[in-house]
């Protein structure tokens, strides 16, 4: 394997900027770099719908719940370059079999390793994709409405974006080994806007891993997106393993659109964070598309892991499958609202949408709201939530035989995440991730 | 396999489409201010308190917003300029039924209470568009001690009770509608049980709007007192208007200590009325408050009736039934509030759309912190009968720290073309077959009904199941 360690300059020359520059007050710079014209004026236009959108109020629905002092944001102002490129690309450790990796850290490209790609395979930074490869990038860049209340934050995302993956696999091409994206952030109170787009022609085939890591402990944010496009046929799996640290606030803003018999499934893991805000909102567009949306979230101090899920079904026979789980420690929160909608057309609907709150903590609050809007007939839905806590006797009978309470309990909750894990169904996957949620859960 | 129907919604209204002339002694005029307020409070003769809280109310009334960032945007269609608030016979609450007039009994004929039904009813309170027009209250359950009034009577001959409670479970400002009905309420019952009465027949009143354009705002209060137990029974039908009419109806509940309400409810106006109705039970210390709701009629229904569980060992339950036809929309559901350890509740909640009809859920459990031992159990099972029909459901489930246990599901499901095809093969015509099915599937819901009510509900489902499938 042949490893190109390449430091990219950033796409603009920038200085770290002062506290005092806010992301939210301070238009992005739209001149020159490395962005094609018509992609900064979409940005300055961006840029305006940003300051058109009122921040989230109250009883905003799509916001119920909410912490909603985690969505001022003016206190964070752009990112600067790193201090050791070098350092993170070190500690960029995954998957050793990897069939590319990139590594972004405050929104610069910093190490690429592509060898074992299939011929026809674009990965490559998002700016190069818009300049080569306009009608793709076009096609495909954020081209769905934000849905989930998150459209201001998506506006920013598209102001400020600097950089960002771009895969794109050719029609009936298997990527078999998974691809590797990290996104680093490092100093305090600074911004990023990572973003991973994903194009699966006809018949192709691929995995994604999105690793979000801080650098150091610090407070910062993210305001990240993904759009993941599948092609008739095609088969995704993507994870997104969020480490951010425990300070951090970060929206992840995820779009699935899947075409005729596609089959999509990804899995989201919150490690980190002080406030999370999840979207995930999947298209099924096509006759027999398939999607599996899963999450895993330790929720532990005070954190709150806010996720608004979409599954929303255009065409007849597709199924959608979701099952997030979430352990509740400490005097963490959870806000869980997913709907599934069945459109007039998309008879012989198969969705399932289940929702399990496991309270380890009497501080811990778990908020669920299941939704289902049905306008064909003919369809098999069910959703449930439940909300409850830890078993007795499985607690009982590890105690019994000399396992220490709190490892027992640990050991109940890997059980707990282990469902979702093989719901994955993807072996090495499931093992990969399965070894990083022992490290985290110190077992 | 594909249930292909594609049924003529076709609602046979006609049971409930009569009306008569009406000599309205009283009548406030159309539109809202505080000067229709004051003439409600003199023609009624409130005491001072009741003139004060329905001032409160109606300025709580238009600081509320309109619930449309979460309801639908329906409601924008009631005009508030163009509705009667307030009509009434100026009759006093008759005690026996010779004392009632003989064009209001025809229309009780009509709705079907038949004669002898009421040997075996404890007390009939038959509200008459917004007043009491007649009250006949056993001889046997007044020597109980058991008071069944029109709330305007109760808050005048009983205030030391009334007043205790009275917007207590649901204070006017809970809602815009709830500041309404607080506004400009007229008739509804008060009830009150004494400590460890059981109360063998369940009370039963009958509702009816019989005017263009006139809200009806009944407000109903019963009290249980400790280990007291009454079931309390509301049915309505109303005639067809050309134009919407408004009810907004608020039922507060109080079951004190080991005490039981069961209140029962079977809403069928016609497919014009908007029932905006706010329900509330206060559950103490092993209390149960169990609400039995069925929903045919109406144009909106948005009503969730809840239990506040304030003392240990409470228990709270919600049973519903809503039948969406063409051009309905049945948003109900259920509120529990644990606000105790121990207390448990239920919610079954089962919904039929047909046509074009809608049928919410909508749901709210909240168990707060440092609780131990509630439990929660939710259950929404959806029937769709047509490709045009809509099933929606928008439960909220918080729950802080451990030690209880909250689960909801929900389904949606069609009746299977094996189903239909397998009574067909015996001789069922499809229509007979489906509404076997629908009948079916609410079936362990129904038989909670008192008997009558059972019986009338299948007959009402036959109904509108009558021409469902083509």
């Amino acid at each position: 394997m042949t490893l190109s360690t390449l430091h990219t300059s950033p796409s603009r020359n920038r200085e770290i900027a002062p506290s005092s520059d806010s992301i939210t007050n301070t238009p992005p710079d739209f001149s020159g770099g490395t962005w094609p014209e018509w992609f900064l004026r979409e940005q300055q236009k961006a840029w305006e719908t940003f300051l058109t959108i009122p921040q989230p109020r109250r009883n905003d629905e799509p916001w119920r719940f909410a912490n909603l002092r985690a969505t001022d944001l003016s206190e964070f102002s752009e990112a600067g370059s790193v201090h050791d490129g070098d350092a993170l690309i070190a500690r960029s450790k995954g998957f050793t079999d990897f069939a590319a990796k990139l590594v972004f850290a405050n929104e610069q490209l910093i190490h690429r390793e592509a060898a074992q790609l299939p011929s026809g395979v674009l990965l490559q930074p998002l700016e190069q994709a818009a300049r080569e490869h306009e009608g793709l990038f076009k096609k495909n860049f954020m081209s769905t409405e934000v849905r989930l209340g998150s459209k201001k934050f998506a506006s920013l995302h598209r102001a400020r974006l600097r950089t960002g993956a771009f895969l794109h696999v050719p029609k009936d091409v298997v990527i078999e080994r998974p691809i590797e994206i990290w996104h680093w952030v490092e100093g305090e109170d600074v911004a990023i806007f990572p973003h991973t787009l994903v194009v699966l022609e006809q018949g192709a085939s691929a995995i994604v891993i999105d690793r979000f890591v801080s650098s150091r402990d610090e407070r910062s944010l993210a305001v990240a997106v993904n759009d993941l496009t599948l092609g008739e046929g095609s088969r995704l799996s993507y994870v997104g393993v969020q480490e951010w640290s425990d300070k951090a606030t970060a929206f992840h803003l995820n779009t699935t659109e899947v075409a005729r018999h596609g089959n999509s499934t990804a899995l989201q893991l919150n490690f980190g964070g002080s406030y999370i805000r999840g979207e995930s909102d999947s298209h099924l567009l096509g006759e027999g598309s398939r999607s599996v949306m899963l999450s895993i979230n330790p929720a532990t101090g005070n954190r709150e892991i806010d996720q608004r899920t979409f599954q929303d079904h255009f065409a007849p026979r597709a199924t959608s499958d979701l099952l997030y789980h979430n352990a509740l420690a400490d005097s963490s929160r959870t806000i869980f609202a997913g709907l599934i909608k069945v459109e007039k057309e998309a008879h012989e609907t198969d969705a399932y949408q289940k929702v399990r709150n496991l309270m380890l903590s009497d501080e811990a609050e778990a908020n669920s709201m299941p939704g289902l809007e049905i306008l064909a007939d003919n369809v098999r839905c069910t959703h449930g939530a439940t909300s409850g806590e830890l078993n007795e006797d499985e607690l009982f009978y590890m105690l019994a035989r000399g396992i220490p309470p709190e490892q027992a309990a640990q050991l109940i909750v890997r059980g707990f995440f282990g469902t979702v894990l093989e719901r994955l169904g993807h072996p090495v996957l499931e093992e990969h991730l399965g070894a990083l949620l022992d490290r985290k859960l110190d077992l | 396999m594909t249930t292909e129907t594609k049924p003529e919604i076709d609602i046979d209204r006609s049971i409930g489409d009569f009306r008569y002339e009406m000599d309205y002694a009283f009548d406030a005029g159309v539109g809202l201010n505080e000067a229709t307020i004051d003439y409600i409070s003199d023609v009624k003769g409130d005491p001072d308190w009741v003139r004060a809280f329905r001032k409160e109310g109606y300025r709580k009334f238009l600081e509320k917003p309109m619930p449309t960032h979460w309801a639908t945007k329906d409601l924008e269609n009631i005009v508030f300029e163009n509705i009667r608030y307030y009509l009434a016979q100026g009759q006093q609450a008759k005690r026996s039924w010779d004392d009632v007039p003989d064009d209001i009994k025809e229309t009780f004929e009509r709705l079907g209470i038949p004669e002898q039904e009421r040997k075996f009813l404890a007390g009939v309170e038959a509200q008459f568009d917004s007043e009491a027009a007649y009250s006949n209250i056993k001889a046997a359950v007044g020597e109980q001690g058991v008071i069944f009034v029109g709330s305007t009577d109760g808050l005048k001959e009983h205030p030391e009770i009334f007043k205790k409670w009275f917007g207590k479970v649901i204070p006017s400002g809970d809602n815009k509608f709830s500041a309404l009905n607080s506004a400009v309420f007229s008739g509804g019952s008060f009830i009150y049980v004494p400590p460890g009465v059981k109360v063998k027949h369940p009370l039963q009143a009958y509702f009816r709007i019989n005017a263009q354009n006139f809200g009806q705002f009944e407000r109903t209060l019963i009290i249980a007192d400790e280990g007291a137990e009454v079931t309390y029974m509301e049915g309505c039908t109303a005639p067809k208007f050309e134009t919407a009419t408004l009810h907004s109806a608020v039922v507060e509940l109080v079951a004190m200590k080991g005490a039981k309400i069961q209140y029962i409810t079977v809403q069928n106006w016609s497919s014009n009325v908007f029932n905006l109705v706010t329900k509330r039970g206060l559950a103490h210390e092993d209390a149960e408050v169990k609400w039995i709701d069925c929903n045919i009629g109406s144009r909106l229904t948005m009503k969730y009736p809840g239990v506040v569980m304030k003392g240990k060992g409470a228990r709270g339950e919600v049973v519903s039934i809503a039948l969406a036809g063409d051009g309905q929309h049945q948003d109900t559901g259920a509120k529990m509030i644990h606000a105790a350890d121990n207390t448990t509740s239920n919610i079954i909640s089962k919904s039929i759309s047909l046509g074009t009809g809608r049928a919410t859920y909508r749901g709210m459990v909240h168990v707060p912190k440092h609780l131990k031992g509630c439990k929660n159990n939710t259950e929404c099972d959806a029937l769709l009968i047509n490709s045009h029909s809509r099933t929606d459901t928008y439960p909220a489930i918080s729950v802080r720290g451990q030690g209880n246990a909250v689960q909801h599901e929900a389904s949606v499901s069609q009746i299977s073309a094996e189903q239909i095809f397998y009574m067909q093969q015996r001789g069922l015509s499809e229509a007979a077959a489906m509404s076997l099915a629908v009948n079916g599937f609410v079936n362990d819901l129904v038989q909670q009904f008192p008997m009558e009510y059972s019986v009338e509900l299948k007959r009402l489902i036959d109904m509108e199941m009558e021409g469902s499938v083509g």
